[in-house]
């Protein structure tokens, strides 16, 4: 089913001439109510006039989790706090997280871009989907459950973990649809065949997977082991959450939701934007969103769009399964982590030099961080409780700041590789 | 009555300690005893040899962790027994060891401790009247 077949199968004319209207607008909003915004358009000698037509975007300066960070935690939000019925938050550069407001309305948009996103997956409402994204500050149970509860499926609630629970569930309540990050997936899948669960006894038959990138071998494999359909939904928080675009069930690419999430691929060099259909990273502005609208939102994440009309008649386009980054951020277990966080960390802690390395694995299928840390003289000891309470400290306060458990490793001094130009942080074992 | 012994931190990985025994072995620094101290991941070896400082600096040149800590030395005859006579004085005295190891010469055995209270714990066992080797003598054992 097609849930919004006006907008999901519009001529592309159709369409430019809704997000013309609606970039005029936002940007005419946000120039009057965010003196932030307002300079920085002035700044380049512009004012709401001159974005009269979808072209005119190119003359807008782009916005950077830079922007949000100078503005946290509400600086940029277009609306007063009384307008504001929600917030979410994922992780920032550095210490400090990125936040993002949302109006009544902005939760019944986002809920509709999910619900759309679930129907492309060939989800109906007389399925059970277990939403097991976590509920929290992380957008992505809440996004998956709004949109849900809008398309008229029953939501089991579950959120992440409890992994033995999930799959009693599964078994009693005959869920049909599971949400979750593709790693815990496969972590359920393996948990299922520890439990000697029959999977032909579950009634399973669609995976919404995201928040981490994945590649079409594990799809593959989620799609044997758990004998269901693995479908690729994409989101940011910056941009709403989980349902900026989702794969149909051709599974040839993510239709963007592009009436309300308007995308260009540039350059991340020049800043320019690319040929058609090639890799850049993307861009997104947010044009009907009223608590934090983004003009020029820098993802970091390369892909490429495609604007042919799809097998299943939508029209919406179609971003590829993102390639990579242009920044230097990871993503674990579903959390973003961003090495500057982990220098941070180090440069507040007298006893480390901030050398350090980085090394992500995929044990099974569950990403494991560790940390590789120089023992420096200072506080090198002669006792080895006294090492193991540094080694500690450092785990726990990597730990509150990244929300996820990292391996710190004591090393010699000068193992880690010294480069003239700029240090390799990162070493990703991960083939994704 | 102190004595300065080096302490090296090593990563668990083959070769290291082999290393450190040729870098001393080239200087003409001689190791007297030695001891290493692991968990899973890294150890901490401790070292009593003739030259301290310079050890400390030669180590140090190629890139080891090396710092030098104050122990005691405690000499006691090689039989059973004599141990237990010095660790009930310690004991008695609310003294604690955080690491102890020893060696033997002939009809004397060598205990090197380390214990909370540096200062403390060589009054006590002087007042007990038990032997411990300066660091002169220990040196060119």
């Amino acid at each position: 089913m097609i849930w919004n077949e006006r907008i999901e199968c519009a001529t592309r004319e159709e369409m430019r001439i809704i997000q013309s209207e609606r970039l005029s607008e936002t940007v005419k909003r946000i120039y009057h109510s965010v003196p932030y915004y307002r300079k920085k358009m002035q700044d380049a000698g512009l004012t709401p006039n001159d974005i009269e037509d979808l072209d005119d975007i190119r003359k807008l300066p782009f916005t950077t989790k830079i922007d949000l960070r100078d503005n946290y935690p509400f600086g940029l939000f277009t609306v007063p706090m009384s307008e504001i019925v929600r917030l979410h938050a994922s992780s920032g550069t550095t210490g400090k997280p990125t936040v993002v407001g949302y109006t009544r309305k902005d939760i019944q948009m986002w809920a509709e871009v999910v619900t759309r996103s679930l129907c492309m997956a060939g989800v109906h409402r007389n399925d059970i989907v277990q939403i097991a994204y976590g509920y929290g500050l992380f957008t992505g149970g809440l996004g998956l459950h709004y949109g849900t509860e809008n398309l008229g499926a029953s939501v089991i609630p579950i959120s992440g973990g409890n992994t033995t629970k999930q799959i009693q569930l599964m078994e009693d309540f005959g869920s049909s649809v599971l949400c979750c990050t593709p790693s815990y997936a496969l972590n359920i899948a393996e948990v299922i065949k520890e439990m000697k669960v029959d999977i032909n006894n579950l009634k399973l038959r669609v995976g919404m997977f995201g928040a981490e990138p994945w590649s079409e071998a594990m799809r593959k494999e989620i799609e044997t082991k758990l004998k269901i359909k693995a479908i690729d939904i994409y989101g940011l928080s910056e941009i709403v959450g989980p349902g900026v675009s989702c794969e149909c069930e051709e599974q040839c690419g993510m239709h963007i939701n592009e009436d309300h999430f308007l995308p260009e691929v540039i350059d991340p060099e020049t800043l320019e934007p690319v040929a058609p259909g090639e890799v850049g990273e993307l861009v997104f502005s947010t044009i009907t969103k009223e608590g934090l609208p983004l003009l020029r939102y820098r993802t970091r994440d390369l892909t490429r769009l495609h604007y042919e009309e799809c097998a299943c008649g939508r029209t919406l386009v179609r971003m590829e399964k993102c390639k990579g980054r242009s920044d230097d951020m990871l993503i674990i277990r579903g959390v973003n982590v961003f090495p500057s966080q982990i220098e941070t960390v180090l440069l507040n802690m007298s006893e480390v030099e901030p050398h350090y390395l980085i090394i992500i694995d995929r044990e099974g299928t569950l990403d494991t961080m560790s940390l590789m840390v120089e023992v420096q003289e200072q506080f090198f000891s002669d006792e080895i409780r006294k090492l193991q309470e540094l080694r500690l400290k450092i785990t726990k306060q990597l730990e509150s700041v990244l929300g996820i458990s990292v391996n710190v490793k004591l090393v010699e001094p000068k193992t880690i590789e010294r480069t003239a130009g700029k240090a390799k942080r990162v070493i990703d074992n991960r083939s994704i | 009555m102190l004595i300065k012994q080096l302490s090296v931190f090593l990563e668990n990985k083959s070769g290291r300690l082999n290393e450190v025994s040729k870098i001393l072995g080239d200087c003409g620094i001689n190791m007297l005893a030695f001891s290493v101290a692991d968990t899973s991941e890294f150890g901490i070896l401790r070292l009593i040899v003739s030259d301290p400082e310079r050890a400390c600096k030669v180590l140090r040149d190629n890139d080891f962790s090396v710092n030098l800590t104050e122990v005691v030395c405690l000499n006691c005859p090689n039989e059973p027994g004599a141990l237990a006579k010095a660790l009930q004085i310690l004991s008695d005295n609310q003294i604690t060891i955080a690491y102890l190891y020893a060696f033997s010469t002939g009809d004397s055995a060598n205990v090197v401790l380390k214990p909370d209270q540096l200062e403390e714990c060589i009054k006590v066992l002087q007042e007990h009247k038990m032997e411990l080797i300066e660091a002169s003598t220990l040196y060119q054992i």
